[in-house]
């Protein structure tokens, strides 16, 4: 039980070789259960093929018989120093959604690069996404190895291409590793193919940081529900909140104290980051769903702001459509007031405003809400500095407030 | 925040999320270790009393063990229990003696539910389905949107990103909600021994063999196990070698059977 877990998203281009790494790193690691390498190995032969290390992860029909990836997917993986949850991706610019939605849930994240091909339009767009979504550990991989004959050189190269695109993000890779998945080089272990690896990809991932812990940051409780009309439920997203503890209410500016702090079965007078408790004030007020509360600093509260956004979704949006954004749990109409500009996130090149959001493009957008939110910047509070905008239940777009 | 505690926290978020979201709502419970632990995370969520109704599809095919289990917890946990069948099906005889696994299933279980969940006009159920067990089961959303038809369009999911869920049935659809998706096989033991909950017999070791999934009778078979205790079993999850439902008979008939039920409705 002492042991840790760490999400970790496999990013890349379509055929770089993410689903492949995967399977090899549980084949190596003898982290599946025979039965399902003797499925994959029938469907595998079922559909005329060599074992495809794939399939452990492509679990559609449509994914095995056309080897692709449509939906993300996650599978658990244990190493004696660490567990991991696996989070694969989609590398298909038609299903960048998908590949969000995965990478979304991931702490730190793996990119990886063909050897041969070097980086590509998904490499650049993914590492803009990872990027965006704050995930600050990223090992590049090179794989493929075999194919460029493990040439050092090759590897410099398409090393030197991939760091100088994350500085120009303003990112610096954890480590970058060369491997070949295929034939298993530098993946668990040293390989004499590629002795000059300054560490196998395994080292890599177990030197990676756990999560971050958020408690000695400023608290923030936001109001989930409200149940029997006086408990107040939902998480506390940042720091601690205790019993008897005053705290300010937002938006109303609105002092109080916290009465008692209610959990099922359990005594308890203190809450801290992550728990999802029940709060009942002092003087019992009116409180709805999005009202936050908070000690210390001050959040940001406005009706109108500026922010970084990814549009996911084919569904185009122009200036002055009506949009809903959700914060956490707060949920207000807005608007896009202006668009200052529009970048291709796969090589950060000025696209021409045309007014309007179009799939896969990230914009620097003025953001009108119907009334004042309730806001952070995301490297202060992460749950507060990150929304998205939703039309018709559809999810449109992300943004981070930066 | 240790990892059973990031654990029980996500899920106590998205059970009071679907609470919030759609009042028509109801919990499936199989009696088994998932359902009955997402049980224990509703009750935690809404502190000691389900707010809605607990639903048991009985496809009739249950063990003994598992109907005196139920009848147990319900009146202990002062649950709003309804039990629901396929009769139409039953009186037709449609069932594991006349029908292959496949037919059983699908009409004992999914059409059951399909059925139950018309009558009483759910727009929700909640699902104690983990993506450990399966490779579709681990391409699902938290909150899943099934057609008028029951179909889910598993090609084309929705986005699901910052625990920012899809909210509003159209008409004629509904959500399948699953607070423990992240959840593996071994956590969930592993929380039941923490907390206590209990937990079927049938799990624990009889005579060199144990039940490590429960599913209907006549295809469910026990494994090798001489675990007779919560401790044994974790030790047993730690090294096993064989999968969690390797004992159930409708996943291993075609490849892509699971992926044909859940398309179907199946949960």
């Amino acid at each position: 039980m002492s042991k840790s877990n760490l999400n970790i998203v496999f990013a890349g281009h379509v055929d770089h070789g993410k689903s492949t790494l995967i399977g090899r790193l549980l084949y190596d690691t003898k982290s599946l259960p025979q039965s399902i390498i003797d499925d994959v190995e029938q469907v595998s032969k079922e559909l005329g093929k060599e074992m495809e290390f794939a399939y452990l992860l492509d679990s559609l029909e449509e994914e095995r018989k056309d080897n692709i990836t449509i939906d993300t997917t996650q599978i658990f993986f244990k190493t004696p120093e660490r567990d991991y949850t696996i989070i694969d991706v989609p590398g298909h610019k038609e299903f960048l959604k998908n590949m969000i939605t995965g990478a979304s849930m991931a702490e730190s994240a793996l990119l990886i690069v063909d050897a041969d091909e070097g980086v590509q339009e998904q490499t650049g767009r993914h590492a803009y996404v990872l990027n965006m979504l704050g995930i600050e550990q990223v090992i590049i991989v090179i794989n493929k190895m075999d194919v460029v004959k493990y040439d050092k050189n090759r590897f410099e190269t398409v090393k030197n291409e991939v760091l100088q695109m994350f500085n120009n993000l303003g990112m610096t890779p954890t480590r970058v590793v060369p491997i070949s998945a295929l034939k298993g080089d530098n993946v668990t272990k040293k390989s004499e193919n590629i002795e000059w690896a300054e560490t196998t990809l395994i080292n890599a991932l177990n030197s990676l940081k756990g999560k971050e812990d958020l408690t000695n940051k400023p608290m923030r409780f936001l109001v989930q529900d409200v149940y029997d009309n006086n408990t107040l439920v939902g998480r506390v997203e940042s720091g601690k909140i205790s019993e008897k503890e005053e705290i300010t209410i937002l938006p109303y500016n609105m002092k109080n104290k916290i009465d008692k702090i209610k959990v099922w079965n359990q005594e308890k007078n203190t809450a801290k980051a992550g728990e999802n408790i029940g709060i009942i004030l002092n003087n019992s007020s009116k409180m709805v769903r999005g009202d936050v509360l908070y000690t210390g600093k001050k959040p940001m509260i406005s009706d109108c702001f500026e922010t970084d956004v990814f549009w996911l979704s084919d569904k185009p949006v122009s200036v002055g459509e009506s949009l809903l954004w959700r914060c956490a749990t707060q949920e207000v109409p807005c608007t896009i007031k202006e668009i200052k500009k529009k970048i291709d996130s796969s090589n950060l090149k000025e696209l021409e405003n045309n007014n309007k959001m179009e799939e896969t493009e990230v914009g620097k957008l003025i953001i009108q809400t119907e009334k004042p939110v309730v806001f952070q910047k995301f490297h202060d509070i992460e749950s507060l500095g990150r929304f998205v905008l939703v039309k018709n239940d559809i999810t449109l777009a992300g943004g981070v407030i930066t | 925040m240790n990892h059973l505690d990031e654990l029980e926290n996500k899920s106590i978020y998205i059970i009071r999320e679907a609470y919030h979201r759609f009042k028509d709502l109801s919990v499936l419970w199989s009696i088994g270790k998932d359902s009955s632990t997402m049980l224990w995370l509703c009750m935690k969520a809404f502190f000691g009393k389900i707010p809605f109704p607990v639903m048991h599809i009985d496809t009739t095919y249950k063990f003994e063990e598992m109907y005196d289990f139920r009848e147990h917890w319900a009146k202990k946990w002062n649950l709003n229990l309804l039990i629901e069948k396929n009769q139409e099906a039953l009186d037709k005889g449609i069932g594991y003696e006349n029908n292959d696994a496949f037919t059983a299933c699908h009409e004992l279980k999914t059409i059951a539910l399909q059925k139950a969940i018309l009558k009483h006009g759910f727009k929700a159920i909640m699902v104690g389905i983990r993506r450990d067990e399966h490779g579709i089961r681990a391409k699902e959303r938290y909150f899943s949107p099934r057609s008028i038809d029951f179909k889910w369009d598993y090609k084309n999911q929705p986005a699901e990103i910052w625990e920012q869920f899809k909210k509003e049935a159209v008409k004629g659809e509904h959500f399948r909600i699953h607070p423990i998706l992240h959840w593996t096989e071994l956590d969930v033991w592993e929380y039941i021994k923490r907390e206590g909950i209990p937990i079927n017999k049938l799990y624990f070791a009889k005579n060199g063999k144990r039940y490590r999934s429960l599913g209907c009778k006549p295809i469910t078979n026990p494994i090798d196990s001489n675990a007779d205790d919560i401790d044994k079993i974790i030790e047993e999850l730690k090294t096993t070698k064989t999968a969690e439902r390797s004992g159930r008979a409708q996943d291993k008939e075609q490849a892509y059977t699971m992926q044909k039920l859940r398309s179907l409705g199946y949960m």
